[in-house]
């Protein structure tokens, strides 16, 4: 066990747990960007709230949300005692520091984590939490006429509090009632603030993983002429522009096309 | 004395000892020859400071050739001053325009606490060496320097970390003040070549644990380190380093078997 210890308290131990729980935090991104592209259907939320239902509801997926509640915890927690030690290791500056090549947000990175880390308080505090804790979001009935294809919805008003979801059908019409959380999104995506905050996070999301992605590769000793060009790409290309661009486009999207 | 046609002032970093504080004095380096080393400039100065019965301004260097190590000075915001690839040594007066304003600092880092003025304590370095920075060569009949084969792209990538001359610029440019560079281009020289692969692993794991001992900051791959390097080495040593460091934590223990409790 000590030796354990010893390995992950070193200082390339910490960033060991940094460079995996940044990256796992990545994987989240795909899948919860993936998702979230249901906004975009113009079904009025019927696959959005399907698909919040199902992630709030399927055990595999719950397990994996406590390894990523735990993974943003510990990685906000080991930059925080790696910043206090990289400050200790040089208690005076330098008078004049020349511009150096190196980028902006490699020297960056505690800004932009402490940016994020805000706005994952603010997200969760809007979406998770009022969807899981309370009983701010209505339910939304889906009627689904299954010779036509048809689908009409309506408000739904469960008979008990501990009313979660249900799934029926009757006289060949399926009857799917799920929280509205659809109409929550198109609630605070209509507030100009919030879609400021959440653009203003992307900016800085784009320019943590810019850095960040590569970076752990680096930390992890993966790095080879063959393939390093590949994770560069990657992290510029899908993890910075990409991602954070369709994230982005979510509340721009409801602010000024749904409302 | 000296009869260029250079007039510069210096910001210079005085502090009598570690325990005291320090501040920064300007002095006058007039009639400087472009064609003078940067050392040689403040010799100049020293000179008169010296006549003048001053207390000339301390700064470590040797060898003034660019490879002992020995020299340092953070100069104008960049280790070994603004030019790419020299050492202080080796950098020259026509580096500096004619009236320019040149700041002199000291390396920071708590691991390289000041002795005085420009002179760090870099013995850090050293005990991270002794820690693990050789090859065991036992007594016996010398062999044949060229019996093992070593493939030339490993030889070159060895000697180029080798080439890294333990003056402590990387950790200077570093903004958390990390020996990354330095310990990695050591742990790369040596794991590679054969003669150091039966302590590889024992070796990176004595030195990384040195590393942390002093006090230096962690890597945060900005890179700052392989910009400022007099010996251009390369951050990808940083990566080599890691990677060795996990496998030996990881998969390369000594015995991989569990220990016996109890009776036979």
């Amino acid at each position: 066990m000590s030796e354990f210890k010893q390995t992950f308290n070193s200082s390339l131990g910490k960033k060991l747990i940094m460079a995996l729980t940044g990256l796992f935090l990545c994987t989240f991104i795909i899948v919860h960007v993936g998702g979230n592209l249901l906004l975009f259907s113009n079904d009025n939320g019927f696959g959005f709230n399907v698909y919040a239902n199902f992630l709030t509801h399927f055990p595999p997926i719950e397990v994996v949300a406590y390894i990523l509640y735990l993974s943003i915890l510990v990685h906000a927690l080991y930059a925080l005692i790696l910043t206090v030690k990289n400050r200790k290791a040089r208690p005076v500056g330098y008078a004049v520091q020349a511009k150096s090549d190196a980028s902006w947000s490699s020297k960056n990175m505690g800004l932009l984590g402490s940016i994020l880390f805000l706005f994952i308080v603010i997200h969760m505090g809007d979406f998770w939490f009022k969807y899981k804790y309370t009983n701010e979001v209505a339910f939304k009935e889906y009627r689904t006429d299954l010779a036509t294809g048809q689908t009409t919805e309506s408000a739904y008003t469960p008979a008990s509090a501990d009313f979660s979801h249900s799934v029926s059908v009757e006289n060949n019409v399926e009857i799917v009632r799920v929280k509205d959380l659809h109409a929550r999104v198109a609630h605070t995506f209509g507030n100009i603030w919030y879609v400021l905050i959440y653009v203003i996070a992307m900016g800085a999301l784009s320019f943590h993983l810019l850095h960040g992605f590569q970076s752990a590769f680096r930390t992890l000793g993966w790095v080879h002429r063959k393939y390093t060009p590949i994770v560069y790409a990657i992290g510029t290309w899908f993890f910075a522009v990409i991602i954070p661009l369709a994230f982005a486009a979510m509340p721009v999207y409801y602010f000024f096309c749904v409302r | 004395m000296s009869n260029g046609n250079m007039n510069l002032t210096l910001k210079v970093w005085r502090q009598k000892n570690a325990q005291t504080a320090g501040k920064f004095v300007t002095y006058k380096a007039e009639s400087i020859s472009p064609d003078m080393s940067f050392l040689e400039m403040l010799d100049v100065v020293n000179e008169s400071l010296t006549l003048k019965g001053d207390e000339p301004i301390h700064f470590d260097h040797d060898c003034r050739e660019g490879i002992c190590g020995m020299c340092s000075l953070y100069i104008n915001g960049h280790p070994h001053g603004p030019k790419r690839a020299v050492t202080t040594c080796q950098l020259h007066m026509r580096s500096f325009k004619d009236g320019e304003t040149i700041t002199i600092e000291p390396w920071r880092a708590t691991a390289f606490p000041i002795v005085k003025d420009l002179a760090v304590d870099r013995s850090a370095f050293d005990r991270i060496q002794q820690a693990g920075g050789y090859v065991s060569v036992n007594t016996g009949v010398s062999t044949d320097g060229n019996a093992i084969p070593i493939p030339k792209v490993i030889a070159d990538e060895a000697f180029n970390s080798a080439t890294c001359i333990g003056c402590g610029a990387c950790v200077a440019a570093c903004k958390n003040a990390s020996a990354m560079l330095f310990v990695s281009a050591k742990i790369t020289q040596l794991g590679l070549l054969p003669q150091g692969q039966p302590e590889r692993y024992r070796r990176v794991q004595t030195m990384v644990a040195q590393m942390d001992e002093e006090g230096f900051g962690s890597c945060t791959n900005t890179g700052a380190c392989e910009a400022e390097c007099p010996k251009e080495i390369k951050l990808t040593n940083i990566a080599r380093m890691n990677n060795d460091f996990f496998s030996a934590k990881l998969f390369r223990e000594e015995s991989i078997h569990e220990e016996q409790h109890g009776g036979a």
